[in-house]
């Protein structure tokens, strides 16, 4: 079996005693800044990335992942016990988590959420260690005009999936594009939109704009809101054990999150937070079983069922950005920027060039989910006294570790201030009601689609007709455009606007 | 006209705004053709894109009728001043800036100010809770960037290390 020998490999790459810390220190951390409510995943890994430049590639994205993972689960926690999502794509987890905890029944939750996750996350492992190789297969045929119209759908799908008003999504791509036109213009070799300043002939480093956005954006709408009260449930967590009866009824709850999470982690802008909304959604429209909770109120299936979803889809949304290159979501399109900083070129040629890099990553997927489980369910105390540290010292500390980050970066003061001004425009952002995930992926993908384009209109002496007049090119764009039709016909428009209504 | 949604209309005029800015500094570049695209090929279909777009979202905010006029609402200066201004003093504190003759104090009283300035922009002020936060910030960067992980920051001011 071919896939057992990979998967061997992969172990044998994440079984030593260095990898194996460094995914600890990951899933540590990430569990640690993920808990506190008011930092998403993404804010959390640009905060995390100078931390692994130091490390060899195959350690750095070890650790990355970890954080991912844990700042993902972490999220879970927050979510049941203070009222407060730690990030969007637990969400709906608050609904019923909150009540049950509420109801006293916080252990089951949290345990109902570690095993969901932990199950989701060894089936996600799975999947993608069995598609990545044919994918590639496949992606190794791709030309150019497949490249860049792969990465159109890939664009569309991203906010067509996304919540918010659909034109302003797709603005903020083409903004995101833009930003990475600046720097110098790899073929002609002209500085562009560089102002004649030599470090922005470099380009704009995207861990200034994801954290001058996600980071230094986001504290200040926070503070700009007035201060809530926090309900945390200090008080002990007693019984993390669920009931036979709760069992039962996680089961069939964790295996429908599963299947919906995997499908959906794979489209482009799918990931965590859409396949939880969708468990969660199916869920609900499940007949109850006599003497059960009705959703809203502490049903446990309510807990499960999006947190296997979300875990499941985080998994797999790893098998576009490994097998094509393209980032699916804003997390993964910080994974490219993590990679291109350790001179890997994500795409299919990384499985056969850098085969332990590849497998190792795999096989540590699975190893962080079981640090996780093992690291959460005891330590859920340390956890919960955690969530007591107030915001007015945590976020000095964000700030903090914002601007240590990025100057530790490159070691250069013009990224310092260059975050300063992202950090309004993400402000700004936020007062006009963009969403920004949508500009780090444009971002991230400028200049591969540029390069991209350049190179299907060279081939093709200028024949714009290429893209359509290739099959593959040509169904990829049919796709997009489909998908563009469908979300603006006006049922399914009120439906989505509804469905993203408790963001 | 009046404007039926605050945060459409603006966020079209920004998208307008900086599509042209960019479509402008494309035409500076050389365009080329499609089989020979020059530096300024790409910025310029995404500069006129982003502005079509730009006057789409505008518009839309001038016509499609919303329940509360989807005001932007206040904005928070204070916020705003304090966070970045706390951003920009740690980059001058850490590495000076020789052409206004401010010297390099390092990372250590970098921290001290990013926390005392980021901290005013909070609910509440407490100088000896900010002292104290400051000192177990600066003691963790300490150990964590510069021990652990080996960064190489500027620690110390300059004119006391030489």
């Amino acid at each position: 079996m071919e896939l057992l020998d990979n998967l061997a490999l992969g172990f044998g790459v994440a079984f030593t005693f260095q990898n194996l810390i460094y995914c600890f220190i990951g899933c540590l951390l990430g569990t640690l800044i993920g808990i506190l409510p008011g930092i998403g995943p993404v804010a959390t890994i640009a905060m995390l990335l100078p931390a692994t430049y130091a490390l060899p590639p195959v350690a750095a994205l070890i650790m990355l992942a970890g954080i991912y993972y844990g700042a993902q689960y972490g999220g879970s926690t927050t979510a049941i016990l203070v009222n407060l999502p730690g990030e969007s794509s637990s969400v709906v987890t608050v609904i019923d988590g909150y009540q049950m905890a509420r109801k006293g029944r916080a252990g089951p939750a949290l345990a109902a959420a570690g095993i969901g996750s932990f199950f989701a996350g060894c089936v996600g492992t799975i999947i993608l260690a069995a598609f990545a190789p044919p994918l590639t297969e496949v992606a190794f045929k791709f030309g150019p005009a497949e490249y860049f119209s792969l990465m159109t759908l890939g664009l569309i799908g991203a906010v067509v999936l996304a919540s918010g008003s659909l034109l302003k999504a797709i603005a903020m791509i083409v903004l995101g594009l833009l930003f990475g036109m600046v720097g110098t213009d790899v073929n002609s070799g002209v500085a562009r939109y560089s102002f004649d300043i030599p470090e922005l002939t470099d380009g704009i480093d995207f861990v200034v704009i994801a954290m001058g956005v996600f980071g230094y954006g986001e504290i200040i709408a926070n503070l700009s809101k007035p201060e809530d009260e926090r309900e945390v449930f200090t008080a002990k967590v007693t019984g993390l054990m669920p009931t036979a009866e709760d069992f039962k009824r996680m089961f069939p709850a964790m295996l429908r999150g599963t299947a919906l999470g995997s499908a959906l982690g794979i489209l482009p802008g799918g990931g965590a937070m859409l396949s939880a909304f969708a468990a969660y959604t199916i869920e609900k429209k499940t007949k109850l079983k006599p003497g059960e909770v009705p959703f809203g109120q502490g049903n446990i299936r309510g807990v499960c069922a999006p947190e296997s979803a979300n875990n499941a889809g985080s998994q797999t949304s790893f098998i576009p950005l490994l097998t094509l290159g393209i980032p699916p979501n804003a997390v993964m399109a910080l994974m490219v920027g993590a990679m291109t900083i350790h001179n890997i070129q994500p795409g299919p040629q990384v499985m056969t060039s850098n085969p332990e890099l590849f497998w190792g990553l795999i096989a540590s997927m699975w190893l962080g989910n079981l640090m996780l489980i093992i690291l959460n369910l005891p330590l859920i105390g340390v956890w919960i006294k955690l969530l007591t540290v107030p915001y007015r010292w945590l976020f000095p500390a964000i700030v903090l570790f914002c601007a240590i980050g990025v100057y530790g970066t490159k070691n250069s003061e013009f990224d310092v201030w260059m975050v300063g001004i992202f950090g309004f425009v993400g402000y700004v952002f936020h007062k006009l009601g963009t969403e920004p995930a949508p500009l780090l992926l444009g971002f991230i993908l400028g200049p591969m689609m540029e390069e991209n384009l350049r190179r299907a209109l060279l081939l093709s002496r200028g024949d714009w007709s290429v893209f359509v007049t290739r099959p593959i090119s040509a169904s990829f764009l049919a796709l997009a455009v489909i998908l563009l039709i469908i979300v603006l016909l006006p049922a399914v428009k009120n439906r989505r606007e509804e469905a993203f209504v408790e963001d | 006209m009046k404007i039926k949604s605050q945060k459409d209309f603006f966020a079209g005029l920004m998208f307008l705004v900086i599509g042209v800015a960019f479509a402008i500094g494309a035409i500076d570049y050389n365009i080329g053709t499609g089989a020979r695209m020059g530096p300024g090929y790409f910025p310029l279909i995404l500069g006129v894109l982003m502005s079509i777009l730009g006057i789409a979202i505008g518009a839309k905010g001038l016509i499609v009728e919303t329940a509360d006029g989807d005001k932007i609402g206040k904005w928070a200066w204070k916020q705003v001043f304090f966070i970045l201004a706390a951003n920009f003093a740690f980059g001058i504190l850490l590495v000076g800036v020789p052409a206004l003759g401010i010297p390099q104090f390092g990372l250590i009283v970098a921290i001290y100010g990013l926390v005392f300035i980021a901290s005013m922009g909070g609910y509440t002020f407490n100088a000896k809770e900010v002292a104290v936060l400051a000192t177990c910030l600066a003691v963790g960067s300490y150990v964590a960037f510069v021990w652990a992980l080996n960064l190489q920051f500027p620690v110390w001011p300059s004119f006391i290390t030489g």
